[in-house]
């Protein structure tokens, strides 16, 4: 009788190691396990999850013209995620990439509205992408300045100046900006930016960044301080490094590619600016960034699967009639799924032994 | 005289619009008590707004006649459930597979408000385009508990006792929770859990009980914020631009009030008045777009102003937004 | 009931426990009497706490079993361990600093119904005066001294009927004042028939205290012997499994230079209590200088002042470089006294809190003392990478590669890492703090003869230790402070350990040497 209470049925322990392979069976196992429980969603509807699974990858992938506004959904949600690493690397909860988008592409918009015509259309686009690079950057940096001085909370701050940005936007759309009805007017061919391979160039631009992220973070002064403030404040005091500064230097390097991921969506996607630009990609970003836990090449396959399910959900949508919501369920599901597979990976579950423990004299 | 009218309209207006913001805040209050930073307010403010909705609107269709009282107690419980159940998954990712709460906060938010329009979207699509309910139905949510009399009252008569139902639950709620937290052990061991969770286990406390059901009620709670904007504010149509942000303010009112449940209602009731201010009080040069931004400007203000703070009394409980294990070394 | 009375209160059998590859209990069997006290010696690391915390519930066993008064049982919780009337007080105080003493003292109980803070405030009175405590049952936690706290922590599991105790080095923060008290009332408890342990590495302390001793070493269980029968060689010898004769190496190094001369420094933490009250003192290049005091006396603040990590109210730090340049430090920062050559070696209690960074191997961690250097954005790898190659060999640091994270490193060789890394970096100022905290013996002394090298090459090393026997052999001085204050400097080769001691517990005790 005694023998039963001695030791709890289930307990766990710490993994003293796992190998790479084990620990991405069971990442994958968790991707798996999220499309199950969306199929959930997509069974309350009525329709067969198999069928809608399919309808999704062939509205997403299955044609040229498909694939290519797949690619093009990817491309602020790559940009972001990269934008958002090295935040979260520092431990710096920034999820206000959606009021940097805002705020990058309305200085972008700035520009455009005020130097069209006036100079060559290669020189304003760079004077676009200067101005969102400025514009996106004082926006994060904002926050992350009253972090650095007075330890402000940055997750809710963040956020709030998404909304004000927005509002702005949103201001200057029915109000001096104002086009007809409520929007603003297109931009002029010479402000938008050029196609390449039936995609606006936006994704060489990302791609890019993957490349500039990855070695920033790899191999620079800048990365490796930003690693050491992750781990531990103290020991980055400790090394002289100056917290605070390097704080808003990241801050301002995250609002300064999410503004060029503003530019990329006004001047490339949309060709003209409206307050709903960003339009949940800094929220979902997070996402990709955390799910390719923080590594720039595994972004690219990240933002292309969400893009898959975001693109399919719009399918579903208009094919099914299933709400185009399901796609942040099942990106919830997934993000819900990765972070509690981590467990898996770090932690061993022990049964207890049958043998039942030692005799008892 | 009609400066004062027109100031006690628009206090009840604040209330109208501030109740749901107190559902919102006390839920995060008494979760964040037990040491757990949910972010996922908002998309649990969208499940019970989503959830309340569809259990009225469903229970009216089913019933032959439909009883105002029954309407709301279902609205509650649909709204209270679907709260509680996304706080239970959030619990379980970050009390039992400890994974980091902020992040785990956000997917719940994404989660959330994914599944409060799903719901919402799918409901429209099934009741041929339109969700709403009857108007005598409508009336029972937004009508005062108290007798005619009393309403009456002059000057004052509506604003104490002209509010919906929800506004003086809220009241009760928030006073039985400063009563919890305060003076009964089980509220007391719940803030040990929330400043030490260390502590509270050598003491032989149950942390993962406390942290999981201070939670799940916490958003229970919070999702009836959701449903009470939706049937107050939103006359019983599903808007989810309407609801989207409160929860947002909701966390952010969290930290405005010092994690003080009662604290909370006149919080509640400030912010509610900083989100009608731009229908009631015109400024001249003052575009409406850009006034309606306030609610987010005197957040960020304050935000400021509560991290310039530095009162022993008048911290986060210590232990917020860490993850508990016993066996950690 | 049998005639036959169980001898053990509480009779732990054949106990193992292990993190990860780390055996912490390996197969312990100990019993505790009633009316008796127990000392459970060890050194720091040998597994006396984790044995203890498998009765408070905090651990459970791998293997083994707990007998109470004979039956089996079961210690899941601590829940279960109250049920049990085991009451333990941990090292850190386990309070909660919002909550007034009786607040704390009634956390958990559940047979008392509603919650009376009146009636609570009235028994710890009583308790108190039953036993000759001096606590404000209303007076918040963040207000109490330490000894207040630990006073709380024991009127805590009296209040709740413990008649098995166990303390967890319960005098490393005390005066010897407030360990004679405690003493005291701990005897006043075993008269009332109450079990008690104490855990400790002090032997003086098992001499007057403790009716019986049980050893550990390295998670090994020794023996248990009747303190009337023993002696402290025999303990000792018991503890390290040979005698110590600490014999540590103490050369003199003739060409003493002044380096620091340091001037009534004074410091104040983030709460605004004042940390260090006008510290003068001069440190040699040749010497080791000691620093000994009561834990939390100001020896972190001191270094970090030096350090530059921590801001400093009044005072000033001039050092004079090998070459005689001078140099105030006060208001450089730590990267430019870093430059001119004051190292830091701060080992704190937590050790990867500060200094190292966990997650990332050897190399990562040399690169916080070099990332800056070099032109350009891009951080230099290879250099860091064959310091630590070269330290992995050296130090014989135990770990498959100098990429694998110290986070999962024994503590020893996490130190080697981190001293290893100060010591590389040429100094002529090293300090460090508790560097030998939690090393075996072997280890300790490979710090010690790193210390004493370093001495040798004319640095002047401040060394703020813990174990007086250690700092009395490997020191030239030794500096004590008292509560921030300077209360004497000593010559360690003929000063005493009572004299020491006296001058750690009362301040203005007088200057020897300077």
């Amino acid at each position: 009788m005694n023998e039963a209470v001695k030791t709890p049925l289930l307990r766990m322990a710490k993994r003293t190691s796992i190998s790479p392979a084990a620990a991405w069976a069971i990442r994958l196992g968790s991707i798996v396990l999220a499309l199950l429980l969306g199929s959930i969603a997509v069974a309350i509807t009525g329709n067969n999850p198999i069928q809608a699974y399919g309808t999704m990858i062939k509205g997403s992938l299955g044609s040229k013209v498909y694939l290519r506004q797949t690619i093009k959904i990817a491309i602020p949600l790559l940009g972001c995620a990269l934008a958002i690493a090295p935040c979260f690397k520092m431990r710096f909860w920034n999820i206000g990439a959606e009021g940097q988008i805002t705020a990058g592409a309305l200085a972008a918009t700035f520009v455009a509205r005020n130097l069209t015509g006036k100079v060559p259309s290669v020189l304003l686009l760079t004077l676009m992408c200067l101005a969102a690079i400025v514009g996106g950057g004082v926006w994060g940096l904002i926050p992350g300045f009253f972090k650095a001085k007075w330890n402000t909370n940055e997750t809710l701050f963040t956020l709030m100046m998404n909304y004000i940005i927005i509002g702005v936007v949103a201001w200057l759309q029915i109000g001096p900006w104002e086009g007809r009805q409520g929007r603003m007017a297109q931009f002029d061919p010479a402000a938008c930016l050029p196609k390449v391979g039936g995609v606006h160039c936006g994704w060489i631009i990302v791609l890019l960044l993957v490349v500039f992220i990855h070695v920033y973070m790899r191999y620079t002064k800048h990365g490796y301080e930003i690693s050491v403030i992750g781990d531990s404040m103290n020991t980055a005091r400790y090394a002289g490094m100056n917290v605070g500064k390097i704080m808003m230097r990241t801050m301002f390097l995250s609002g300064a590619i999410c503004g060029i991921v503003g530019f990329v969506v006004c001047s490339g996607a949309n060709n003209t600016l409206a307050s709903d630009i960003a339009n949940g990609v800094g929220f979902t970003s997070i996402t990709v960034a955390w799910l390719s836990q923080l590594n720039a090449f595994a972004m690219i396959v990240i933002s292309m699967l969400l893009a898959i399910l975001t693109k399919g959900a719009d399918t579903l949508q208009t094919q099914l009639m299933i709400p185009a919501s399901i796609s942040d369920i099942i990106i919830g599901l997934l993000l819900f799924c990765m972070l509690g597979c981590e467990f898996f990976i770090n932690f061993k579950l022990i049964w207890r032994s049958k043998r039942g423990g030692k005799e008892a004299a | 005289m009609a400066i004062l009218n027109a100031f006690i309209l628009l206090v009840i207006a604040a209330i109208t619009y501030g109740t749901p913001l107190l559902f919102g805040t006390l839920g995060e209050i008494l979760t964040e008590k037990s040491g757990n930073l949910n972010l996922g307010v908002e998309g649990i403010m969208f499940m019970g707004g989503a959830f309340g909705l569809g259990g009225v609107f469903y229970y009216e269709k089913l019933s032959q006649n439909p009883n105002g009282f029954a309407a709301i107690l279902i609205a509650l419980l649909c709204a209270f459930l679907a709260g509680a159940l996304a706080s239970l998954i959030f619990s379980f990712i970050t009390t039992t597979l400890r994974a980091n709460q902020n992040v785990t906060g956000l997917a719940l938010s994404i989660f959330g408000t994914g599944v409060g329009q799903f719901a919402g979207e799918f409901m429209r699509v099934r009741a041929g385009g339109y969700v709403t309910i009857s108007n005598a139905l409508k009336a029972f949510f937004t009508a005062s508990p108290f007798p005619g009399a009393l309403q009456n009252i002059p000057v004052v008569g509506q604003l104490l006792f002209g509010n919906s139902f929800f506004f003086y639950l809220a009241i009760v709620l928030a006073v039985g929770m400063h009563l919890f937290l305060n003076r009964t052990r089980p509220g007391l061991y719940l803030r040990a859990v929330g400043e030490s969770p260390a502590t509270a286990d050598a003491a032989g406390i149950n942390v993962a009980r406390y942290k999981y059901l201070a939670t799940i009620t916490g958003g229970g709670i919070s999702a009836v914020g959701g449903m009470v904007y939706i049937t107050t504010i939103a006359m019983c149509v599903w808007n989810h631009e309407g609801l989207s942000g409160e929860g947002w303010l909701a966390v952010a009112l969290v930290i405005f009030c010092l994690w003080r449940p009662l604290a909370s209602i006149w919080g509640s009731i400030l912010f509610g008045a900083l989100m009608i201010l731009y229908l009631r009080l015109q400024i001249p040069f003052v575009p409406t777009e850009l006034y309606k931004i306030l609610p987010y400007v005197v957040t960020v203000i304050v935000l400021i102003i509560s991290s310039l703070r530095n009162n022993k009394e008048k911290q986060p409980p210590e232990a917020l937004g860490l993850a508990y294990f016993r066996e950690d070394r | 009931m049998t005639a036959l009375e169980p001898v053990y209160a509480i009779e732990l059998k054949n106990i193992t426990k292990r993190f990860g590859s780390v055996v912490a209990n390996d197969n312990i069997s100990l019993g505790l009497k009633r009316g008796e006290i127990l000392s459970l010696l060890g050194e720091n690391g040998s597994g006396k706490t984790t044995l203890m915390n498998m009765l408070a519930g905090i651990y459970l066993p791998d293997e083994g079993q707990i007998l109470a008064d004979g039956a089996p049982i079961s210690i899941r919780s601590p829940k279960d361990a109250f049920d049990h009337r085991i009451g333990m007080i941990h090292q850190h105080y386990k309070l909660v600093d919002v909550f007034t003493a009786a607040q704390n003292i009634v956390l958990g109980l559940k047979d008392e119904g509603k919650l009376d803070i009146k009636k609570t405030n009235a028994r710890v009175r009583e308790i108190c005066q039953k036993y000759g405590f001096d606590i404000d049952p209303e007076k918040k936690v963040y207000d109490m001294s330490v000894s207040e706290k630990q006073t709380v922590e024991i009127v805590k599991v009296l209040y709740r009927g413990a008649d098995i105790l166990i303390l967890d080095e319960p005098t490393a923060v005390l005066t010897p004042q407030e360990t004679e008290k405690l003493f005291a009332i701990l005897r006043n408890m075993r008269d009332d028939n109450k079990a008690i342990v104490i855990i400790t590495h002090k032997l003086n302390e098992v001499m007057a205290l403790s009716d019986e001793v049980a050893v550990l070493r390295k998670g090994q269980y020794i023996g248990t012997v009747r303190t009337s029968r023993t002696n402290p060689q025999a303990l000792t010898d018991m503890m390290v499994g040979r005698a110590v004769t600490l014999n540590i190496d103490r050369p003199r190094y003739d060409d003493l230079q002044e380096r620091l001369v340091v001037k009534d420094l004074t410091c104040y933490d983030h709460e605004h209590v004042k940390k260090l009250d006008h510290v003068t003192f001069t440190a040699m290049g040749g010497e080791i200088l000691g620093v000994a005091g009561i834990a939390g006396s100001g020896q972190r603040q001191l270094l970090e002042a030096i350090a530059g990590l921590c801001p400093i109210h009044e005072g000033s730090v001039v050092y004079t470089s090998i070459e005689g340049e001078q140099h105030e430090l006060v208001g450089m920062s730590p990267t430019q006294i870093h430059k001119v050559g004051v190292s830091l070696g701060f080992v704190p209690e937590d050790r990867l809190g500060m200094g190292l960074v966990g997650s990332m191997g050897m190399t990562g961690n040399m690169m916080i003392r070099s990332w800056k250097e070099g032109k350009g954005p891009f951080v230099d790898r290879k250099t860091p990478q064959a310091l630590a190659k070269k330290i992995w060999e050296d130090l014989e640091v135990v770990t498959p590669s100098t990429e694998f994270p110290v986070r999962r490193m024994s503590g020893g060789n996490v130190q080697k890492v981190l001293v290893g890394r100060e010591i590389a970096s040429n100094p002529s100022v090293l300090m460090s703090a508790y560097p030998v905290r939690g090393l075996d013996i072997n280890t300790s002394y490979t710090i010690y003869n790193l210390m004493t090298q370093q001495k040798m090459k004319g640095v002047a090393v401040i060394f703020v230790g813990e174990d007086l026997d250690v700092l009395l052999e490997l020191c030239d001085r030794i500096l004590v402070l008292c509560g921030g204050k300077l209360s004497g400097i000593v010559d360690a080769r003929t000063t005493t350990k009572e004299e020491i001691g006296l001058l750690m517990t009362r301040v203005g005790g007088k200057e020897d040497a300077t």
